[in-house]
Parts: C-alpha cells; structure tokens; sequence
C-alpha cells in the first residue's frame, strides 16, 4: 500500500530516538466534593504523576485495572480532558499550552481509537460521512478528491466502497471498529491512541482488529499508544508497556523483559492473573494472588499505593512513596523491593 | 464476511457524473425516496392527508365557504345540523346564535387557528432549540443564564404573561404568534438541555472534538440530528396546546378579535349554549381534534423516518 499522499506539513527532520511525545508530571484530579457549602475539598486522584515517553514509530501498550486512570490518560494526550498539572511535549511542543485554532490544528497529528464502536460513530451519519468528517474538517481534500480518499481509506481498513452509504447500525462491531480506525487514520496522524479498542469485541474479531492495527502500525509507519485492562490484548501489539495502578506507571519496559523479568510484584500479580491452557504450567507456576479490591483514588494510601496489596510490603512502603527510577536499562519501576527474577525474592535486603 | 443486500440502483444522473470507481456513490432521489417512506407507513400517510386538507381548505377559504364568515340569517337561528330534526340541508353543521353557518366559520377559522397554532410553535421552538443547544453544550454561565431564565418565566403564570404582551402591543394575529413564541420556548429550552446533555457525553461527540471539528459544526452536525425526534415529538404535541392556549385568549378577550374568527373563538362562543345547543361548541372543537391528530400523526412518521435505524423496516 503507498502511503497516502496528503497535505500534511513536512516533519522536521526526526532525530530518531528523540521521543515523539512526552509526559512529565501529569495529573488529573477530578473535583468529587459533595455538597456547595463544604469546606473540605475532595479530589479524585484519576490520573496522579505520570512520566513517560513515547519514541517515534513505537507501540506503548498502557495496562490497568479498570479506574487505574488509563483512560484518563488517553483522553489527556489527546486533550478530550485538560490535565491539572504537568506537560505533555509532543513534538518539543507542550500540548497543555495550546488553545483555540493552534490546539484545533495539532489535533490532526493525534487521533483517537475508541472503545465502544457502538457509541463512537454517529447513528445519523452514513459511513462516508463519517470517514469524510476529518477531511471535511480541516479541508485537506474536495469533491472527487474526497471521495478518492474515503474509498482508499475503506480499502485500507478493509471495508468495502459499496458499504460507504450505510448507516452505523448497519455493520458488526468489528467493521465498525474498522470504521472507527480509518477515520482515526484520515488525517495521516502522526499518533493514535487506541482505548481499548477491542475490548467491546467478540474474541475471534478482536484478533482480526489488532492484526489489522499491527499491519497499519508498520505500513504507515505509525506511533501508537495502546490502552487495555488485560496483558493478552498488548502483548500481541506492544513494543514496550506499562504497566498503572491507581494513577502511577508502576513498571515501564519492553515487552519481552515484562513478560519474562517483572520487577514489580503488581505486574507479576497480573501476569500469573493471565489463564495458562496447558494444565501442566498451569499446576506448576507459582501463583501471586492479589488479595483485596483497588483501593479509592480519593483517598489513596500513603507511601507505595499498591502496599495494601502487595505480598512483600513493610513499614518502608507504607511511608515512603517509591521513586519512578529506571532500574535496569529500559526498566523502569517505582517500588522499594523490585523483584529479582519473577519468582517473588526480594532483590535487595 | 462481507455479504450485502444491495438496496437499490445507482440512479443515472450520478453515475453519468463520476467516472466508475464512483459508481456506488449513489442516492436516490429525495422526492422519491420520501414518497416511498411515506407510503410505507399508514399512519403517515393518513396523517398527512389530514394536515394537507385543512391546509387547502385554509388557503381556499373564500371559495370552499358556502357562506361568508358573518353571514346572519335571523330567520334560522340556532339551527341543528342537517341530520337533526329540524335542521335543513342549506347549513349542513347548523347555525349559531347570530343565524351563522358554523360549517362556513370553521373553514374560516382555520386560516387563523393553523396560523397561530403552527407559528407560534415554530417561534418558540427556534428560540427554545437554541436556548437549550446552547446552554446544554457549553454549559458553564451561558447554562446558568439561561437556565435562571427559564424559571424566570416558568414561574410567571403563562396566560398571564401573554395577556400582558398582548395589551401592551394591541391584540391581533402576529402579536399573538410573538407572545405565545416568546412564552412557551422555555418548554423547548429545558427539554432539549437534558437531551444535548445526555447526547454530548456520548464517543461519537468526544470524537469529533478529538478531529478538532469546531464546536459549531459539532452542535450542526452530531447533536442537533440526535436531539431533533425529541423536538419534532414535544412541538407537534404543542401545537394541540397552543390552538387551545388560542382559544383561551379568545375567551378572555384578548386573542382573535372579530370579525376574524379562529376555532378556538368559536369554541369559547359557544361554551354558553352547550346545555341546549351542543352543536356551537362541538363541531369547532372537533375541527381541532382532528387537525391536531393528523400533525401529531405525521410528526411521529416524521421522527421515525429522521432516524436511520427505522429505515428499511
């Protein structure tokens, strides 16, 4: 597939380990206070100190208990929701600074994939307008023009050009999502945040769906970032993942070191959650188990968050908050104790 | 995986234009295609065979009338309808207390009732649709403001609010269609608030901002088709209550002044002999019910066919 031409300003020169986008100390804190006349304000902490990059080309899958603030976090890079504190640098540029027609411009170099395909389309639009909305919206193609971009996008998701005059409620939830993803590609994004974009799916389309995104991901040459609450979804599509709990990146590394090298007693809690089929693994893996629920974002516990559920908590972790601290190369983790080799000792002490 | 149904033919005029790979680019034409779906439904169809008639007979008023509109015959006052004892066949619907022909005053009536019935609904209805499209979607102080003056003027008691405006500015037809306007939008302003409210938290919104669709395009193009089957089912329905809201401010003096003549009018006219001479009060009243009834009919159609998903059904 060639790489569809566009008027899309030239990228300056990218040098190519230099981050495409960047977080540095963002939060988001929703207002929760009960009541006009309280005093005492409450916030709930969705979104608490994120710092994290991603390089050009590149798919960070984020993973997390459903009110970890991962979604929060994709609504922030592509400013659905105005963070609280901290930058976002996309491109040397801080996305919370920009406003009306210069934030509505740098927009076309960040979409967005959805999670509900039945809620993220129009019911009243025919799919050609749908597709045809981002085109529309900054004029960038016309009249026949238009059309011939439309189709090419269709094609390129798999879609058919004589489903372009149907309406939403006419397709499943994966040829919506399709549609979903080739209005997300329209403007030749040089980002794409995915929130959970299979999660809404029946199994066997889910595959289809990320096949279909992986593919796109190396054809255009796009940088994704990649939101889901299970491990399964990203290890199949990421290059580098981490891993939230209540409003932290907890662990942050490639796939392959996540999946054999888990330093953080979380992830390893969410790997052994992941179902094995051989009943022979399945008997011999030793299990961490996480006892309790997510504790509230309002009132988070002090020092390490996770401490209320971790196996290797001590006076330390309920104190002191761990630093974010890149532990290995590429492996970054904020806990006190990291684990040694996905087996539960303690590394240090 | 892709099975389809293909609905109907590429019409020519397009497929002439575009050259093949456009061939599926297709729509039917609009007129056709509206005449199919209203084929399709009785009740549509019925009602809009309804609403056309009192139309035609509104804009034909002079020539459908056997009588004219003040037209007294002393010598058959109070006359019963034909088909009662004592009624002659020359006025079919009978006669009122002046010796009118009531048949010949409703055909009258009707240019002004449909007139103060549908514009004043299309008055309130712009001025509330933007009211609450506006304040629902941006929220903040523009829906504080407006939502205070909506309880402003819901806490006013409506009659009494338009019997101000209409002393003020002398009584007549479009004073008439402006006060009512300017009263009953609040109805629409706070209905289609919630609407736009529920509607603007939905993907489909959060996605064109995510586009970077201005916010005026996004009100235009996602949250006013999704908001407008609840509009075009609260204004048929207002037209039913602004006929009556008519027929009170006849009553009280203040609404359609003589020799005009509206439905609402006659009604209130013949509220004094309804005990002894049901016919006055009946036949205005029922000349009501049923043009209420045909709009409410081809507003449901219309709500129906302005929503995608009924298509093809």
């Amino acid at each position: 597939m060639n790489k569809a031409k566009t008027a899309v300003k030239p990228t300056q020169q990218s040098k190519s380990k230099s981050p495409l986008l960047e977080l540095k100390n963002v939060k988001k804190h929703f207002d929760v206070t009960e009541g006009w006349f309280t005093k005492e304000r409450e916030y709930l902490r969705a979104v608490d100190g994120l710092n994290f990059t991603v390089k050009k080309g590149e798919t960070l899958g984020i993973v997390g208990e459903s009110g970890c603030g991962k979604s929060t976090t994709g609504n922030l890079i592509v400013r659905l929701l105005d963070p609280t504190e901290g930058e976002i640098i996309f491109e040397g540029e801080d996305l919370t600074k920009l406003e009306g027609e210069k934030l509505r411009q740098k927009r076309r170099d960040i979409q967005m994939i959805f999670q509900d395909p039945f809620s993220s389309l129009n019911p009243r639009m025919r799919v050609f307008e749908l597709i045809a909305e981002p085109l529309r919206t900054h004029q960038t193609h016309k009249g026949e023009d238009l059309k011939k971009r439309v189709y090419e996008l269709m094609d390129t998701v798999g879609l058919n050009e004589e489903m372009a005059q149907r309406f939403p409620h006419e397709f499943s939830g994966g040829q919506r999502q399709r549609i979903g993803i080739a209005r997300a590609l329209a403007l030749n994004p040089k980002l794409i945040v995915c929130d959970e974009p299979v999660s809404a799916l029946d199994v066997s389309i889910q595959s289809q769906i990320l096949n279909l995104l992986q593919r796109l991901q190396k054809e255009l040459e796009l940088t994704l970032v990649f939101i889901a609450h299970g491990l399964p979804a990203v290890k199949h599509i990421s290059d580098r993942i981490a891993v939230m709990y209540l409003g932290k990146v907890v662990e942050l590394t490639t796939r392959e070191k996540l999946f054999a090298n888990p330093m953080h007693p979380y992830t390893e809690g969410l790997l052994s959650a992941v179902p094995v089929p051989d009943p022979e693994v399945r008997e011999s893996r030793e299990r961490v188990v996480l006892k309790g629920d997510i504790p509230s974002p309002v009132n988070p516990p002090s020092g390490c968050s996770f401490h209320t559920r971790c196996p290797f908590a001590d006076e330390k972790c309920k104190q002191e908050v761990p630093e974010f601290r890149e532990l290995k190369p590429d492996h970054f983790v904020s806990c006190h104790y990291p684990l040694e080799s996905g087996k539960g000792t303690l590394q240090n002490n | 995986m892709n099975q389809q149904i293909n609905p109907e033919p590429p019409s020519e005029s397009q497929a002439q234009a575009a050259p093949d790979t456009m061939k599926k680019y297709k729509k039917s034409s609009p007129l056709v295609r509206w005449t199919k779906l209203l084929l399709r439904s009785k009740t549509g169809t019925v009602g809009l065979l309804i609403v056309l008639t009192v139309f035609i007979v509104g804009i034909f008023a002079d020539q459908l009338a056997p009588f004219g509109v003040n037209e007294q015959n002393y010598a058959n006052m109070l006359a019963p309808p034909a088909w009662q004892e004592g009624g002659t066949s020359e006025h079919i619907l009978g006669t009122d207390n002046l010796g009118r022909d009531i048949l010949s005053r409703i055909i009258y009536g009707t240019t002004i009732s449909l007139l103060v019935g549908i514009f004043s609904v299309v008055v309130a209805g712009i001025l509330g649709m933007g009211a609450g499209l506006f304040s629902g979607y941006y929220g903040g102080w523009v829906d504080t403001v407006t939502m205070r003056m909506v309880d402003a003027f819901l806490s006013i008691p409506n009659i009494l609010f338009i019997l101000v405006i209409l002393a003020v500015l002398n009584p007549g037809i479009m004073t008439l269609i402006f006060a009512i306007g300017v009263t009953n939008w609040v109805i629409y302003a706070r209905l289609i608030r919630g609407e736009v409210l529920s509607v603007k938290e939905r993907e489909y919104v959060k996605a064109a901002k995510s586009i970077g669709t201005k916010n005026l395009t996004i009100i235009r193009r996602h949250i006013l088709p999704n908001v407008f089957s609840t509009f075009i089912v609260i204004s048929t329905l207002s037209v039913a209550t602004t006929i009556i809201l008519e027929a009170s401010l006849s009553f009280l003096g203040m609404g359609v002044q003589p020799p005009d003549v509206s439905w609402g009018y006659m009604l209130s006219d013949g509220r004094d002999y309804l005990a002894t001479n049901w016919w006055l009060a009946t036949f205005p009243g029922l000349a009501i019910t049923i043009t209420v009834l045909g709009i409410i009919f081809l507003g449901d159609w219309l709500r129906d066919v302005l929503d995608p998903r009924s298509q093809g059904r």
